[in-house]
């Protein structure tokens, strides 16, 4: 094996992944974005809400699983040593992580969303009232 | 046909770092379209300056051979096969659409199947390989997909229609019979890894038991890499594919499902409910006619072109490369071969163009994504001398059946081979 070329590794990527290589790319910045704005305008990370984000991003891991198995047109099942292992628990984590941030910036706009109380009251109208 | 090179080693440069590009007014011809032909095109274009480059080839439409045994194992369809030529050709380069009749090295000379004379001042004949289906007495590729004939090298669509022939033979189960020719081929793992796929579709339909899987070498192993050839036989024993030796395929009727063989102990006739024909493979007519052909040795018989085996500069002719299938040297007709050799036949050039010496060497480096099921590969990977060379030693281990280099072969292996056609990988 000679040296790993950068170069090479994006051309293969941006032939792998055509225009979702620059969608996605800008999904992560703007979750990376969000993620770094909220931390800074609240001082600090919630634990609370960190928590909730990561609990939904574990949807977002299975995903990245169900996806890949999609891609590969393979089953989980097929994994015939440590590196497959490796590489499953790689492909869980890429998409709980990125989905925790992702989720974690959202919850975290959410509150500065304009007219976000008018949607919160909205929906706590429509919920069932519990019988008198 | 096999490639894991592109997908592992194709995220490795072969020649690096990039180097300066060469002033020259040099005309030269590529004949060839394959994918030696359009990659030696694209990384000619990138390292010289000024010189004028011709492409000569018919074919408007592009192959990817790596994909056919995913079409015949039914999870692509023939189209996943097939691109444009012109998409991969760089800009300055004049295509010639028309076939090369006729090599004349002594004069410096091309001429095409449109009686063109195209002279050069350096050729690199990518010619590749002619399959040569009319040897076998009996057979008829227009009943590829009838009647339990397959074959999967023919074309994407007789790939395609293979694995109709497949599918409906996996509903009944009987008699497979698997083989190569006694030639040179390309990836001489497909034809086993064929073997290895219908054994895992029977089993997922549930026919095995009523099945007789048998492969059929034509020598007394399975692989020119011992290494590797044992642990196929391991493979095979323990999936219950009958493993032949000595048997070449001479003739086959497809309406009696019948195939008879050339043994060491004379003709062998054996009945099949599917078989997977593999022709015998040549280089391409206008080189094997041609004085580029080696005259003695091995690889005289079928035409393959004499060249260096660390440069791919001809023997005879210097002003003359040859890459890809045609070259008659010990490995390499596979598209990781290509990767490979290109960079290194034109280093030389571009060298010699410069007025240096270029101390690249092409060490037979190829590779085979030999799948083993659906869902699993092991990434084989070698060199002249049988050596295994991993991409990745200690982390993807050549001869483990894994899920990753499966995923290599699906995902990664098409992609890093149309960069590679596009000088980037």
């Amino acid at each position: 094996m000679q040296e790993l070329d950068p170069g090479v590794m994006l051309a293969v990527l941006l032939e792998m992944m055509g225009i979702w290589f620059w969608i996605l790319g800008a999904l992560a910045l703007c979750g990376l974005t969000g993620f770094g704005w909220i931390i800074v305008r609240e001082r600090g990370l919630s634990s609370g809400r960190l928590v909730r984000s990561q609990a939904f991003a574990l949807l977002a891991g299975a995903a990245a699983l169900v996806l890949m198995a999609h891609v590969t047109k393979s089953g989980f099942t097929d994994a015939g040593g440590p590196i497959d292992w490796l590489l499953i628990v790689a492909i869980f984590a890429g998409g709980w992580i990125g989905g925790t941030i992702l989720i974690y910036a959202a919850m975290g706009w959410w509150r500065f969303m304009p007219g976000q109380e008018r949607l919160v009251a909205l929906i706590t109208r429509l919920r069932p009232q519990p019988a008198a | 046909m096999g490639a894991a090179g592109l997908a592992a080693g194709g995220l490795v440069s072969a020649c690096a770092p990039a180097p300066e590009r060469v002033q020259t007014s040099a005309h030269i011809v590529i004949a060839g379209a394959g994918a030696a032909g359009l990659t030696a095109a694209s990384r000619l274009a990138q390292r010289l300056d000024g010189a004028r480059i011709t492409i000569i080839d018919p074919r408007v439409r592009h192959l990817y051979q790596p994909g056919f045994t995913l079409i015949a194992a039914g999870l692509q369809p023939a189209r996943y096969s097939v691109s444009r030529t012109a998409s991969y050709l760089p800009r300055d380069v004049n295509w010639i659409e028309a076939g090369v009749a006729e090599f004349d090295p002594d004069a410096n000379t091309v001429v095409t199947s449109t009686g063109q004379r195209v002279r050069y001042d350096y050729l690199f004949a990518a010619v590749g390989i002619d399959l040569d289906y009319g040897a076998i007495e009996g057979m008829d590729t227009s009943l590829i997909g009838q009647n339990g004939l397959g074959s999967v090298y023919h074309s994407p669509e007789a790939a395609e229609a293979t694995w109709r022939s497949l599918d409906r033979f996996a509903e009944t189960g009987g008699e497979a019979l698997f083989l190569r020719p006694a030639t040179e081929m390309k990836c001489a793992g497909a034809p086993l890894k064929y073997t290895f796929i219908v054994d895992d579709i029977l089993r997922r339909r549930g026919t095995r038991s009523r099945s007789a899987l048998t492969y059929a070498a034509h020598n007394n192993v399975l692989f020119s890499v011992p290494i590797v050839s044992e642990k196929v036989r391991m493979l095979y024993q323990d999936r219950a594919v009958d493993t032949l030796y000595g048997h070449v395929l001479k003739s086959i009727d497809p309406g009696a499902r019948r195939a008879v063989f050339d043994t060491p102990g004379g003709e062998v006739e054996r009945a099949y409910d599917f078989i997977n024909v593999i022709p015998p493979m040549r280089a391409a007519a206008a080189l094997r006619n041609s004085p580029l052909a080696w005259t003695s040795g091995p690889y005289a018989f079928d035409g393959w072109a004499e060249v260096d085996r660390y440069t791919l500069r001809h023997v005879r002719f210097p002003n003359v490369f040859v890459v890809g299938d045609a070259t008659g040297v010990p490995k390499g007709k596979t598209a990781a071969s290509v990767k490979w050799q290109v960079p290194v036949a034109i280093d030389h050039l571009a060298a010699e163009l410069a007025g240096t010496q270029s101390d690249s060497r092409y060490d037979g480096y190829t590779s085979c994504p030999l799948i083993t099921r659906l869902g699993r590969a092991m990434l084989v990977e070698f060199d002249y001398q049988d050596n295994l060379t991993p991409s990745f030693p200690g982390v993807i281990a050549p001869l483990e059946e894994l899920w990753i280099s499966w995923v290599m072969k699906t995902i990664a292996l098409k992609p890093t081979y149309v960069s590679m056609l596009r000088g980037e990988a």
